[in-house]
């Protein structure tokens, strides 16, 4: 990559190297680890300052356990994650604390992560509390502020999460997530859970806050024409692995690995007299307890040979595009 | 002699009310649709508008005793299935109308293996004899795509991924070969490519066995798939109907224009401002008088906060509840 002579804004802001995610699964009478679960095996990826990458893929391909590692909810097994300097998989606790403030994460369902007991107003002051940030009044002032960026009233501090809509619920959320400045935010699965015309308030502001406030996300979704929508570069998963990533354009335009081409010929077009010619996969994922050998893909391929049986491709450089390289990791020129 | 172009549904002015702390709230009030033979009808709307509640009516499946049909007809094969006992019901339910529902785990129980669940059936509306009835449930595996049926019809839902689990809810709606099959959200709790699998295996036995659908879904990509009629629903009422290339490409209703060019597609551009429709759905205890979709839209008159309008014709079948619908301009929708 040429980053030495590009601009600072295609600079690494994050880089994940190699990283694996095995949870152990536990059986028997001393419930002792029988197999593992290879939730993420050996994902490489860089998210630049500024920029919005969009992760994608099925049900348990380790799509939200990455992000989960990323913001250290997870301990990786192995890997690197390393972001201003440090390497964060390997830190402690108190050690990861600081970072905390520069990662931050929106999760899928608004009901579930924000704390029913408290009023909204102390859900979001919380986060100056824990990392000791400014006298009661200023913490207050920043909250109204904060309920101002992402457009609910002032009121809204001394009301209870139940109070609110899914899509206000959301923004309450996301107003957490922006509170300290954050650089890099972990969006999981942000607006799946809205109706369709909430999502696109949501996603609108999420794009103006990217913009107000030089945010990188990681955008964790199944959504493709969602994540297409807000993302400039995708990266596709599947069984724990990196199949494909390219950018947003061009992941749709001319999509390289067999899995993607049937993600995106699988999406259910909004219009009546467009009947595409669909590839339906045959079959389900396969367990990440008991991956297939080689490539992870060769059960369901429409094109597997002997070879993907055996050998696992490796990520390879097909083309680059206005300075955004594709990669796949197929063995064959499709 | 029935019509054989006669409707094989005809629902109308459904009024179905629930019981709350807060009062009576009718979460259907009004809804008329008709569903023709061996055709698709999609129900679309948003959390809340009373989709659900419309299958549920249809069937006689409300929960009591909260929920009841306050009013209006559910014309079905020359009955009014409003009308029925609970006991005539049961032979309608299941033998000439199916259930898909949302979530395939919940709708299966855990206890029982598949072979127990899909004899059931049988055994309620077919036959007496148990070994046939697992027989037939082997067959009806193997017509829903299921590998080696007859080592699966002694297993258990858990052992069953998800795109197989609502393969078996969709064996046991057909198992009668009914006439009608409500599927709710049948497709939303899975992935695409599964999605795909399912909605391409519902379009298979309709074109095989002729029954006609009503679809329920929130999703418009899905429902211009395989509809071949729209109901889109707002606040339990109708605010548009009519043939699917119709509502996509020629909607009337502000709510339909707002959704059709709200939703991010493929082929536009990337990180521009969607089109919003702005604030919420009201709550079904404090509706305003007049039109239900008021608070929300761009085109309202004075007119539309004092009286609700009603469904009128826009030609070809195409039916839209607005006041001012004559004075909207053609609306852009991207292919």
């Amino acid at each position: 990559m040429s980053e030495k002579s590009a601009d600072q804004s295609r600079l690494p802001l994050l880089e994940i190297r190699k990283l694996k995610m095995y949870f152990p699964v536990k059986g028997g009478v001393f419930m002792t680890a029988k197999a593992q679960c290879k939730a993420v095996d050996g994902v490489s990826l860089v998210i630049r300052a500024g920029e919005t990458v969009g992760l994608v893929g099925e049900s348990g391909c380790g799509k939200s356990t990455l992000g989960k590692c990323i913001v250290r909810l997870n301990q990786p097994t192995s890997g690197e994650i390393l972001f201003d300097g440090a390497d964060l998989a390997k830190l402690s606790r108190s050690e990861m604390k600081p970072h905390r403030r520069n990662i931050q994460m929106i999760f899928q369902d608004p009901a579930d992560s924000l704390n029913s007991r408290h009023t909204v107003g102390n859900i979001l002051e919380e986060p100056f509390i824990v990392h000791g940030i400014g006298s009661e009044a200023e913490r207050r002032a920043r909250v109204n502020e904060l309920l101002r960026t992402v457009g609910l009233p002032a009121g809204a501090a001394e009301r209870f999460p139940f109070e609110f809509s899914g899509g206000q619920r959301q923004r309450i959320g996301i107003a957490r997530a922006i509170a300290l400045n954050p650089r890099l935010v972990v969006c999981d699965e942000p607006v799946s859970a809205l109706d369709v015309s909430i999502q696109s308030q949501v996603l609108n502001l999420m794009l103006d806050l990217q913009r107000e406030l030089k945010l990188s996300y990681l955008f964790i979704a199944h959504d493709l024409a969602v994540v297409k929508h807000i993302s400039d570069r995708i990266v596709v998963m599947y069984l724990g692995h990196v199949v494909e990533t390219a950018s947003a354009e061009e992941i749709y335009r001319s999509p390289r690995h067999p899995y993607t081409r049937a993600l995106i010929s699988a999406i259910p077009v909004p219009n009546p007299r467009k009947h595409r010619d669909r590839i339906i996969l045959q079959g389900d994922v396969p367990s990440p307890i008991n991956p297939p050998s080689g490539c992870p893909f060769h059960t369901r391929c429409p094109h597997v040979q002997e070879r993907c049986r055996v050998e696992k491709p490796a990520l390879r450089t097909v083309a680059t595009t206005a300075g955004i390289e594709q990669q796949v990791a197929c063995h064959f020129d499709l | 002699m029935p019509d054989p172009s006669a409707p094989l549904l005809e629902v109308r002015d459904l009024v179905t009310a629930f019981d709350t702390d807060a009062g009576q709230v009718r979460a259907v009030d009004g809804v008329s649709f008709v569903v023709h033979k061996g055709k698709t009808l999609g129900i679309v709307g948003e959390s809340g508008c009373g989709k659900s509640v419309t299958a549920l009516s249809i069937n006689r499946l409300l929960p009591k005793p909260m929920g009841k049909i306050l009013g209006g007809q559910v014309l079905f094969e020359g009955q009014d299935l409003t009308q029925l006992s609970p006991e005539q019901m049961l032979k309608v339910r299941g033998a000439r109308i199916g259930m898909i529902f949302q979530e395939p785990m919940t709708a299966l129980n855990p206890l029982h293996r598949i072979g127990r669940q899909l004899s059931e059936i049988f055994l309620l509306h077919k036959t007496k004899d148990p070994r046939e009835a697992l027989a037939m449930s082997v067959e009806m595996l193997r017509l829903v795509g299921i590998p080696s049926p007859e080592i699966r019809v002694s297993e258990y839902p858990h052992q069953l991924s998800g795109g197989m689990r609502q393969r078996v809810v969709i064996a046991i709606a057909l198992a009668c070969k009914p006439a009608l099959v409500i599927a709710d959200e049948p497709t939303t709790a899975l992935d695409v490519t599964i999605q795909a699998q399912i909605l391409e295996l519902m379009k298979n036995l309709q074109r095989e066995m002729g029954m006609s659908i009503v679809l329920i879904t929130h999703d418009l990509g899905v429902i211009a798939e395989v509809c071949d009629e729209v109901v889109v629903m707002y606040a339990g009422r109708i605010a548009e109907r009519g043939p699917v290339l119709e509502i996509f490409e020629n909607p009337k209703h502000p709510y339909t224009r707002g959704l059709l060019q709200s939703i991010p597609r493929l082929d536009s551009p990337r990180k521009v401002k969607l089109n919003t429709i702005e604030g919420m759905v009201p709550g079904l205890l404090d509706l305003p008088t007049g039109c239900r979709f008021q608070n929300r839209c761009p085109h309202r008159n004075a007119r539309c906060a004092e009286v609700q309008p009603t469904v009128e014709s826009v030609g070809d079948h195409h039916d839209v509840a607005c006041h001012r619908w004559r004075e909207l301009s053609p609306l852009e929708v991207r292919s």
